[in-house]
């Protein structure tokens, strides 16, 4: 390697993690500067003890746990038995569950709205309750891609027909099946799956705005047309939780290959 | 065991994908099908292609060139400064033991688009952030008046929308760079080849539909940002996306059916993306076995 281009290298990089690391930089000390001439956490001090922030923020929490368990009922069983039985239709249902990243969400939020209306043959946007659902099947539609890769991916390292038979001998039935032998093994992959949701759906603005729902995301939008620190105190959290999750993937996938290392 | 009781059993094994079935019919399929057949229906419901002719009229054409500017800049800035690093760590330029943590990070910041985002941006270089304010106190440098920019702006939202588009091209882009084989530039050089010669004859020529796909998919990627872009600039730069969400609140084109037409045209370019990158993917395999 020469050293023009170990110079050239260097110089690429550090432009590069100079770009990544100011936003964040001015973000952290923007929200610190809520009291004139001193740093202060006054702005996370206001915005914890707002009751809408709580309100919002649980709301997103709980939605991020619908979204999730969701995805896990419908993308384990689908990928099981694709594996299992059908393994010639792998292509077309992975094909499917990347159609949410080549569909823009604003197009798929669209569609519910005109599909699922009061007037409608499911009118789910006529209620509540029935909002709440469609936001959580909208989340776990744009999760479905990561869910169903995490997934399959687990179940490739495990023998998926050897374990059903096994547990079939021994008198299980297709739910003790999924439940008792698959779900613990491909826990692993599940959990990264989960974090990964969990991430999208806490700070996810498109679909809770225009179903009109109470959620972090939209709420992180309005106040900051409104209030000069508080916003970014909150995108710092924000920030923080979304790498609170990936950190959780990484420290899963690690603990995978160990116990996997172990296990040979 | 004949094939006979597999024959039985056949329509029976799709019942198992019948959840999934069910669930991505309602909530992809369904809602998806009923935009792009809306696009092509007037407001009694017959068959027309006047919403689509409809398009070339208003801010509609505006808004598409606008988004699709920024996005083919911030898909070309992304690819070329995301290529720069990944071939920094790659080709051990720099300590190797950085590509670990760069990987992790791309794979957060890949993923992180949306509200905090604009703000983060805003705190650098809005009217009082730490950058712009920075170079007023030291340099005396106004950021809009000296150097024209704004991040309310078209270069504002690119330079935004980079913060995702360039761990993209790091994570998709690195496994390509691996894939070049150490005696290929050996053979190049044996043969009395350049370093720039290796890369303009062997490796970019290879690299070349790694690169493209990768273009489109970035592309793609910043043409459905929504969160960000409303998050930033509120409705000041009139982008598609930007657009539809205010039609959808609240039919600001005065046609509904204009709204499914402006919808339909968002699917076609992301979806001529989409492909254009997966086709190209197939074809860059070859290549990385």
């Amino acid at each position: 390697m020469s050293l023009y281009a170990r110079i050239t290298g260097w110089i690429v990089l550090l432009f590069g993690l100079s770009y990544f690391a100011l936003p964040l930089l001015g973000l952290t000390e923007f929200s610190l500067k809520a009291r004139r001439g001193v740093y202060s956490l006054d702005a996370y001090a206001k915005i914890i003890h707002d009751p809408e922030f709580q309100a919002t923020f649980s709301y997103s929490v709980a939605m991020a746990l619908v979204t999730i368990i969701m995805g896990v009922l419908i993308v384990v069983p689908t990928a099981f038995w694709v594996r299992l039985k059908m393994p010639w239709a792998r292509p077309y249902v992975e094909f499917i569950t990347l159609l949410p990243l080549v569909i823009p969400a604003i197009v798929i939020v669209f569609g519910y709205i005109r599909l699922y209306n009061t007037s409608s043959w499911l009118p789910l946007t006529g209620s509540v309750m029935g909002t709440n659902l469609l936001l959580a099947f909208g989340y776990t539609t744009l999760a479905l891609p990561y869910m169903y890769r995490a997934v399959d991916t687990g179940l490739r390292t495990i023998d998926v027909g050897t374990l059903t038979e096994a547990a079939q001998s021994l008198g299980a039935g297709w739910a003790t099946i999924l439940g008792r032998v698959i779900l613990p093994n491909v826990l692993v992959a599940v959990m990264s799956g989960a974090f990964l949701t969990f991430a999208i759906v806490i700070g996810e603005f498109t679909l809770a705005a225009l179903l009109d729902r109470p959620a972090f995301g939209p709420y992180l939008q309005r106040i900051g047309a409104n209030k000069p620190y508080e916003p970014f105190a909150l995108s710092v959290i924000a920030f923080a939780i979304t790498w609170a999750c990936m950190g959780l993937i990484q420290l899963t996938n690690r603990l995978s290959k160990h116990t996997k290392a172990a296990a040979r | 065991m004949s094939s006979a009781p597999i024959h039985r059993r056949l329509p029976l094994t799709w019942l198992g994908l019948l959840p999934f079935i069910i669930f991505v019919t309602l909530f992809l399929i369904l809602p998806t099908i009923h935009i792009v057949i809306g696009a092509f229906q007037d407001r009694s419901g017959a068959f027309t292609l006047q919403n689509l002719r409809d398009l070339n009229t208003g801010t509609i054409p505006s808004s598409y060139w606008i988004s699709i500017k920024i996005s083919v800049a911030s898909a070309a800035l992304g690819c070329l400064i995301g290529f720069g690093m990944a071939a920094a760590v790659t080709f051990g330029a720099v300590p190797r033991w950085i590509k670990a943590p760069l990987m992790t990070f791309s794979g957060v910041a890949s993923n992180f688009a949306g509200v905090p985002l604009a703000f983060a941006f805003l705190a650098t270089f809005g009217p009082v952030g730490l950058i712009t304010v920075f170079l007023r106190n030291n340099f005396g440098i106004v950021l809009q008046r000296d150097l024209g920019f704004s991040i309310l702006s078209f270069w504002g939202l690119t330079v935004t929308y980079l913060f995702f588009q360039i761990p993209l091209m790091i994570l998709i882009i690195t496994p390509a760079l691996e894939g070049l084989r150490k005696e290929w530039r050996e053979a190049a050089e044996v043969l009395g080849a350049t370093s720039a010669q290796y890369w303009h004859m062997v490796a970019l020529p290879i690299l070349f539909p790694s690169l493209l796909g990768t273009f489109a998919l970035l592309f793609a990627n910043a043409f459905g940002a929504v969160a960000t872009a409303i998050a930033l600039t509120g409705s000041a730069l009139n982008i598609v996306p930007i657009q539809l969400f205010a039609q959808i609140r609240g039919d600001v084109l005065g046609n509904p059916n204009l709204g499914y037409a402006m919808a339909f045209g968002m699917i076609v370019i992301t979806a001529i993306a989409n492909v254009l990158y997966i086709w190209l993917r197939i074809r860059a395999e070859r290549w990385l076995k």
